[in-house]
């Protein structure tokens, strides 16, 4: 079948296997002399793919949870949205969540994932208890902070790369109710906007839009949005998360964007306007908050059957300033404008392969069209050179050197990958491109 | 425990996105199968996201003679029953050994109706509760591809037929579902026309709406009915030289 991720770019003849049963993972290791893992495909790019596919979403049994102390624990296919469905109503929720639902457990511990509480709580990895890892040698190993603990700090960000999740054991964090108190703040412009991030360190979860299209001295004005949990005497009322909807599909995939430049400039003025004249607070529910977008199945469609990409980096709080107006100045020099853009403050990160580190992130979502891959080329450049990096879960294009020097512990992971993967018997498009891998396709 | 189902073949795809479906609507489960273990991890994994009772049990349909033992060692006993363990087998190899053909007829027909035959007896005792088959839209017609498959689905719609109007007076409700294609184990290697194709989950969900809407037979996907009709409706002489 024609295989791609969220982003629909690349797109490759892949042949996906379903995977039910522990027996059958390692069937699927030894019958296959290269693969990698798949969770929901809900990354940009092709770090889940290659020609054979160990698919996860069917083995996503919950194996066991303690209610009294909120673990939980899972097959590596469960997606986040059906954990929730089960912890909500208990009083549990996820300690780390990002912007969609729809990823899987595996998916979420390989790639790190962070939330808008990165600053304060740390990535997903920083709330696995333990994990059970399948080798590609065919051994299953318990990893901990106490046991393997070098192990288990790669396969948190490892992109798949060193062994297949088969399950882990998470902590969950108690919630008093399914409501979040929050709190828009308009900033005029980047120095604004940076502030805010400032000024809000101990607020739990931070996260601002950014219009994209505004130049000369509104250049980053945004939307700055603060959150917090309801407690329960706060709540609105203290009904529990709504019931889950399947969402409503877009009918059809447009057989060209249906996205266009002047719709979205319109489209960011509008936003940012009516946001400002509502600024303040508001009460809105958890899928409102975290999942705004899951809502809108198929959204991806929208961008039409040439895909897009998003670029994410991050930059060393100290260069993040100036780095972020000269890459918003070469964004406007190129004339290509980023649907979406997306601004957050990171804490520190924590496996060699992991994407956080303390500074400033911003993930902008661009169509494809000519010239792009000349502008996140000349991008990567501005980055590099400030010591920042790349998110390689948000990754289909960039070069070895932006692995290489963006991720200084790149040798400690690649020792790892000699010793648990000699054969490289586990690679995608992206370990390939980026050298982490040589072997052929 | 509340309305207990028996799910036979509960290892099976379309049985596994049914097991949800039951589930969450507050049934408990008998989860029965060739492999007890992985089945008792489906059992745990359903009481913990719906808080039921799940247990997961050893059933082979070729064992004949375990299945009066086996259904009655279920306390208490089944207020409903899902069968859907089946053999699609290789028709090439079904024309070469016989080994081969009766295992097709013996698990998608014989067994079935052994382990149905005690089934209906003591459901109809209980005076409530269902059977519900999963047969195929390869019983409606015999095609070369895969006769005896079909022959036996056609045997075991027959025989669910027979079961209905037996037991309708007794209160308790018998549904034939025949699936067209499913995205299954079953099928995974075969090139599947996507309109006409349900995932696991699409056709559990229409099994499940012809439990609560008291059906008799359901196709799924709803199309499968009249693509049968039409089917059905082809003369004899130019079926045998077409090629479908
Ligand atoms: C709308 C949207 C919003 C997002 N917001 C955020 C955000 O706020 N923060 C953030 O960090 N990310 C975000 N992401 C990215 C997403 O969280 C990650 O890409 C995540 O890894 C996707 O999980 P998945 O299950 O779809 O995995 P896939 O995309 O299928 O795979 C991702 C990686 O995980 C590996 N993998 C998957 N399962 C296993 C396993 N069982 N064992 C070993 N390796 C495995 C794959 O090999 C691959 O390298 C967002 C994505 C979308 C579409
Ligand atoms: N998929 C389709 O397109 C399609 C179309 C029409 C009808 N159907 C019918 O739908 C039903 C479910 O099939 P599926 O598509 O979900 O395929 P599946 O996943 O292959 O399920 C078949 C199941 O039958 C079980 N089984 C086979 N022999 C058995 C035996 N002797 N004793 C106990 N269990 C036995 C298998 O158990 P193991 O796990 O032990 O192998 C397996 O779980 C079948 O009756 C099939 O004929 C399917």
């Amino acid at each position: 079948m024609l295989l791609s991720n969220w982003n629909n770019y690349p797109r490759i003849e892949a042949k996906l296997e379903d995977l039910r049963t522990e027996g059958q993972a390692l069937q699927m290791l030894e019958m296959n002399r290269y693969c990698i893992p798949r969770g929901l495909g809900r990354s940009y790019g092709d770090c889940s793919m290659n020609r054979f596919v160990i698919s996860t979403p069917k083995f996503c049994r919950f194996i066991s949870m303690d209610s009294n102390r909120g673990i939980l624990e899972c097959e590596a296919g469960a997606s986040l949205e059906h954990i929730l469905r089960v912890i909500i109503p208990r009083g549990w929720f996820l300690p780390v969540t990002p912007g969609t639902s729809h990823v899987t457990l595996g998916g979420a511990i390989a790639s790190d994932v962070h939330g808008k509480n990165h600053h304060l709580h740390g990535a997903f990895g920083s709330h696995v208890l333990d994990l059970r890892l399948l080798t590609p040698r065919g051994d299953i190993l318990n990893c901990s902070r106490d046991k393997d603990h070098d192990i288990f700090e790669a396969v948190c960000g490892g992109m798949g790369l060193l062994g297949l999740i088969l399950s882990a054991r998470i902590r969950l964090v108690p919630l008093e109710s399914v409501f979040i108190r929050q709190k828009t703040l308009p900033a005029k412009d980047l120095d604004e906007l940076m502030g805010f991030f400032q000024e809000y360190q101990a607020g739990t979860y931070s996260v601002a839009w950014m219009d994209c299209l505004q130049k000369g001295k509104k250049l980053g004005r945004g939307l700055f949005m603060l959150g917090e949990h309801c407690r329960a005497g706060e709540a609105p009322h203290a009904e529990l998360l709504p019931p889950a909807t399947g969402g409503a599909r877009l009918p059809f995939t447009p057989p060209c964007r249906a996205l266009t430049n002047p719709g979205i400039k319109a489209f960011n003025s509008l936003y940012y306007t009516l946001n400002s004249r509502r600024k303040g607070r508001s009460v809105t529910d958890l899928k409102s908050f975290f999942y705004p977008l899951d809502g809108l199945r198929d959204w991806n469609q929208l961008y039409g059957p040439q895909g897009f990409l998003q670029y994410q980096f991050v930059l060393p709080r100290c260069s993040s300033g100036a780095g972020l107006q000269k890459i918003l100045q070469h964004i406007h020099s190129f004339g290509l404008h980023p649907y979406l853009a997306v601004l957050k403050l990171l804490g520190p990160g924590q496996g060699p392969l992991s994407f956080p580190m303390p500074g400033y992130t911003l993930a902008l979502d661009f169509p494809i069209r000519a010239g792009l891959f000349s502008l996140l080329n000349t991008l990567d450049r501005v980055v590099l050179n400030l010591g920042g990096r790349i998110y390689l879960a948000k990754d289909a294009r960039m070069q070895k050197d932006m692995l290489w020097q963006g991720y200084p512990r790149i040798k400690e992971f690649l020792n790892l990958k000699k010793r648990l993967d000699p054969e490289n018997k586990l690679s995608s498009l992206q370990s390939r491109r980026l050298g982490i891998c040589q072997n052929p396709y | 425990m509340s309305k207990p189902v028996l799910i036979l073949g509960a290892g099976s795809d379309i049985a596994r996105a049914l097991g949800h479906e039951l589930a969450a609507a507050g049934h408990d489960l008998y989860l029965a199968g060739r492999h007890p273990e992985e089945l008792e991890k489906d059992a745990r994994d359903l009481q913990l996201r719906y808080s039921i009772n799940a247990r997961g049990m050893f059933f082979d349909a070729l064992d004949f003679d375990s299945h009066q033992t086996f259904y009655e060692s279920l306390e208490p006993g089944p207020y409903g029953l899902v069968l859907a363990f089946g053999l699609l087998g290789e028709e090439d190899q079904a024309r070469k050994t016989r080994k081969h053909w009766e295992k097709i007829i013996h698990t998608n027909y014989t067994g079935c109706i052994s382990i149905l035959t005690i089934a209906a007896n003591h459901l109809e005792q209980a005076g409530e509760g269902f059977i519900l088959g999963i047969s195929s839209v390869a019983g409606d017609r015999g095609r070369k591809a895969n006769y005896v498959y079909g022959s036996a689905k056609a045997g075991l719609s027959t025989f669910l037929s027979g079961l209905r109007n037996r037991l309708h007076s007794k209160g308790v409700r018998v549904i034939t579902v025949k699936p067209g294609f499913v995205r299954t184990r079953m099928t995974r290697d075969m090139d599947l026309p996507a309109r006409l194709t349900a995932s696991p989950e699409q056709a559990a969900r229409d099994i499940f709406k012809a439990i609560i809407k008291q059906k008799e037979i359901v196709y799924t996907r709803w199309m499968w009915r009249w693509i049968m009709l039409v089917i059905k409706c082809i003369p004899e002489r130019v079926f045998k030289r077409m090629s479908i």
